[in-house]
């Protein structure tokens, strides 16, 4: 597969971050012709389009959109009244994502062109970015992007004077992976903990303020002007029928030159090792994730497994958000995934029990594995936790964090049982009693 | 609640002096102060009150919502970017002006990893620790960070300059591994590297960060975050680099293999105006 850059094609621009360098690069020519369309037709647009959504689940956008229950004429009561909104989750924080922050900080206004498109279809006159807290920079950038776009007429009480109205609320979050989640982080956006909600009823029909919402990622929005701007076949040209378009992988770990590697959905991992220098000299590729340390682990043997959203699904993970972590083969399995899990006990919100209980006793049952210490049935005693809260909670953060258990123990069990044959780890057995990080992390 | 915090605004100022300090300490048994301190909480010396000016920038970010509720997190920020953390006293003043009691705000605030609970140092240095970074030397970086300072997870050195932490993923994986200073990205580090970063930062030097905006402290960065920028920082904070290697290095081989995506011709004709 040929390298595709879409989204990624004006971050070496010179201050790319600008309205002045974006206006210079068809910068809201989409918006243009959006307002000159119905709002149902964009929508139609976006669905013909299949555009799945970049978040990770993959949901198609254009469906999603058309979710929104619109008042009929004369009609004054039911969910078409309340007011719409778009909430962009700008919170990305998924251990080895790392693409929405370089979007923001370089190209802010594609997506706030996304947005307005979006806003517009759904019939919003109010959007709300949640940026992740930490995320300064792209916060800033965003909110710089804000600005100019009101002071140039994109945003406010008339929009390039059409008569539709959009205000946009650039809303900066704490430090709360679960915000992710998008009713967690309406629940948060509402100015809660941000604990997720049960579904359903969907954001769609009851989201913020218990009023129709779409969250949408901010990849998704940001392809949405190159979609309508080009059409939905130029879209469908590039990645499979059914996730069509362009992802933009991230390659990070041992790799030669890590970093954000945009071609077509359905791109393998042999194609992109090949774009990036492949694996640390003089080591093999031993595990690797496919979209993020949520996504059941893949081996040397899913090299040639086409990186889409059926594809990664078909092999048995999930395609999430293209963040590929990759790991070779002097890497201890046991102690990446104890990080993993300490990470998944750190951010479990509380609220259901299997996740919040499971996970710290996993991190104590896989602290001692790494150390040669546990008993042999205490790696079936992992599955077993994993099995009491895969599927038993609110939300999906339960399930991912099994995910890297269940896959490592699927693939590598044997490094497993050779700790606790060695009494340590046998990849690099000087490092295993040491590695204590002082603190706690709960 | 001991006093009635349902009430309407206003009526728990009594408690929280002139100027919402706690200069009177509420009640061991209140539960609004669950997480935030089990007992009396002893202001530390040094630690501004909270004023009339910051309760008008909270109500500003009140009116930026349709709800008032939903500007909690910028108004916990702004109250952390006066006293250095969020204090009981910052607690009050955010449920005095959404009418919410005391409780409900603290359990905001326990909630979420960067409101702070005691008075933190003027550089929040956090390194990753996550999987990916921790293989790639954060781990090490993290230990040495430690032994340079003296404290550990959590915690500040006694002259109040340097709050340590280890973060979970900051997001900049291709970057690893990333140290931040009150966020600020400094890139690819080693222990070397972050060594000389805390030595310059000890010695009163700012170096630059290798994306974000020159660095400033962390309660000036909390006051950023709940959106409120310094004019005189805030084009330079705007230009700082936002960019690297790792960003550009598939645009790159793009352009040297000369690949692109399938040439687009715009639908129909852009109006000028709609």
């Amino acid at each position: 597969m040929p390298l595709t850059p879409v989204l990624s094609r004006r971050w070496n621009d010179s201050e790319s971050w600008t309205l002045a360098a974006y206006e210079r690069s068809d910068g809201y020519r989409a918006l243009r012709k959006a307002l000159t369309m119905a709002p149902e037709d964009i929508t139609a647009v976006v669905k013909d389009s299949n555009l799945r959504g970049r978040g990770g689940a993959g949901f198609p956008t254009g469906m999603k959109w058309g979710f929104i229950p619109q008042a009929k004429p004369g009609e004054t009561t039911g969910p078409g009244v309340k007011p719409k909104y778009l909430v962009v989750n700008a919170d990305e924080g998924e251990p080895g994502t790392c693409r929405d922050l370089p979007q923001m900080m370089n190209d802010p206004h594609s997506m706030l062109e996304g947005i307005i498109i979006a806003s517009f279809a759904i019939k919003a006159n109010l959007a709300v970015i949640y940026v992740r807290g930490e995320a300064v920079h792209a916060m800033r950038r965003v909110r710089a992007a804000v600005d100019e776009a009101y002071a140039a007429g994109y945003l406010g009480a008339s929009v390039m004077r059409s008569g539709y109205s959009l205000e946009v609320v650039v809303h900066p979050g704490a430090g709360a992976y679960i915000c992710g989640e998008e009713t967690a982080l309406l629940d948060s956006l509402e100015g809660y903990r941000g604990q997720p909600r049960l579904k359903p009823p969907f954001p769609a029909v009851s989201g913020l303020y218990s009023c129709p919402t779409v969250v949408n990622n901010v990849g998704t929005l940001a392809s949405v002007p190159s979609i309508l701007l080009y059409g939905a076949d130029w879209w469908k040209q590039m990645g499979p029928e059914k996730s069509p378009g362009t992802s933009v992988y991230s390659l990070t770990g041992r790799v030669a030159r890590p970093g954000q590697y945009e071609a077509p959905m359905g791109t393998t991992l042999r194609e992109l090792l090949e774009m990036c220098g492949g694996v640390r000299e003089g080591h093999e590729l031993k595990f690797w994730t496919p979209g993020g340390s949520s996504t059941p682990l893949f081996t040397a043997e899913h090299l040639d497994v086409p990186l889409d959203f059926d594809g990664v699904a078909a092999a048995g993970s999930m395609n999430g958000t293209s963040a590929l972590m990759i790991f070779d083969d002097g890497d201890c399995i046991v102690r990446a995934v104890g990080r993993w899990i300490k990470f998944y006990a750190h951010e479990s919100c509380g609220k259901c029990t299997p996740c919040r209980e499971g996970n710290p006793w996993m991190v104590q049952i896989l602290d001692r594995m790494e150390r040669g210490q546990a008993r042999e049935e205490e790696v079936d005693q992992l599955l077993d936790i994993s099995d009491n809260i895969l599927g038993r909670s609110f939300c999906a953060f339960g399930d991912g964090a099994v995910s890297p258990v269940i896959s490592s123990i699927k693939y590598f069990r044997q490094e497993y049982l050779d700790h606790l044959t060695l009494g340590g780890c046998p990849l690099d057995p000087a490092r295993t009693p040491a590695r204590d990080l002082a603190g706690s992390r709960s | 609640m001991t006093e009635g915090g349902a009430g309407p605004a206003g009526t728990h100022s009594a408690a929280y002096g002139r100027d919402g300090t706690a200069s009177a300490v509420s009640s061991p048994v209140d539960i609004g102060d669950l997480g935030l301190s089990r007992t009396e909480e002893v202001v530390p010396e040094g630690v501004p009150p909270l004023t009339e000016q910051t309760r008008r920038e909270l109500r500003q970010i009140i009116a930026r919502y349709p709800r008032p509720r939903s500007a909690l997190l910028p108004m916990l920020h702004l109250v952390q970017s006066v006293q250095g953390y969020v204090s009981s006293a910052g607690v009050a003043m955010c449920a005095e002006e959404l009418n919410l009691t005391k409780a409900e705000v603290g359990a905001v605030v326990t909630f979420y990893t960067m409101f702070k609970r005691r008075p933190a140092g003027e550089y929040l240095i956090s390194v990753c620790t996550n999987t990916l970074c921790g293989f790639l030397g954060g781990e090490e970086i993290f230990a040495g960070v430690q032994e340079q300072l003296g404290v550990s997870h959590d915690q500040t050195t006694p002259d109040g300059k340097f709050t340590l932490e280890h973060a979970e993923c900051l997001a900049a994986c291709d970057y690893a591994p990333v140290v931040t200073v009150n966020y600020e990205f400094f890139d690819q580090q080693s222990v070397e590297s972050t060594t000389e970063l805390v030595q310059a930062l000890q010695s009163g030097e700012r170096p630059a960060p290798s994306r974000g905006a020159p660095l400033c402290s962390f309660r000036e960065m909390s006051r950023e975050i709940a959106g409120f920028s310094a004019p005189e920082r805030a084009a330079a904070a705007l230009a700082g680099p936002g960019t690297g290697d790792p960003s550009l290095v598939g645009l790159r081989l793009a352009a040297e293999r000369g690949e692109a995506p399938p040439a687009g011709r715009a639908s129909a004709p852009a109006r000028k105006d709609a």
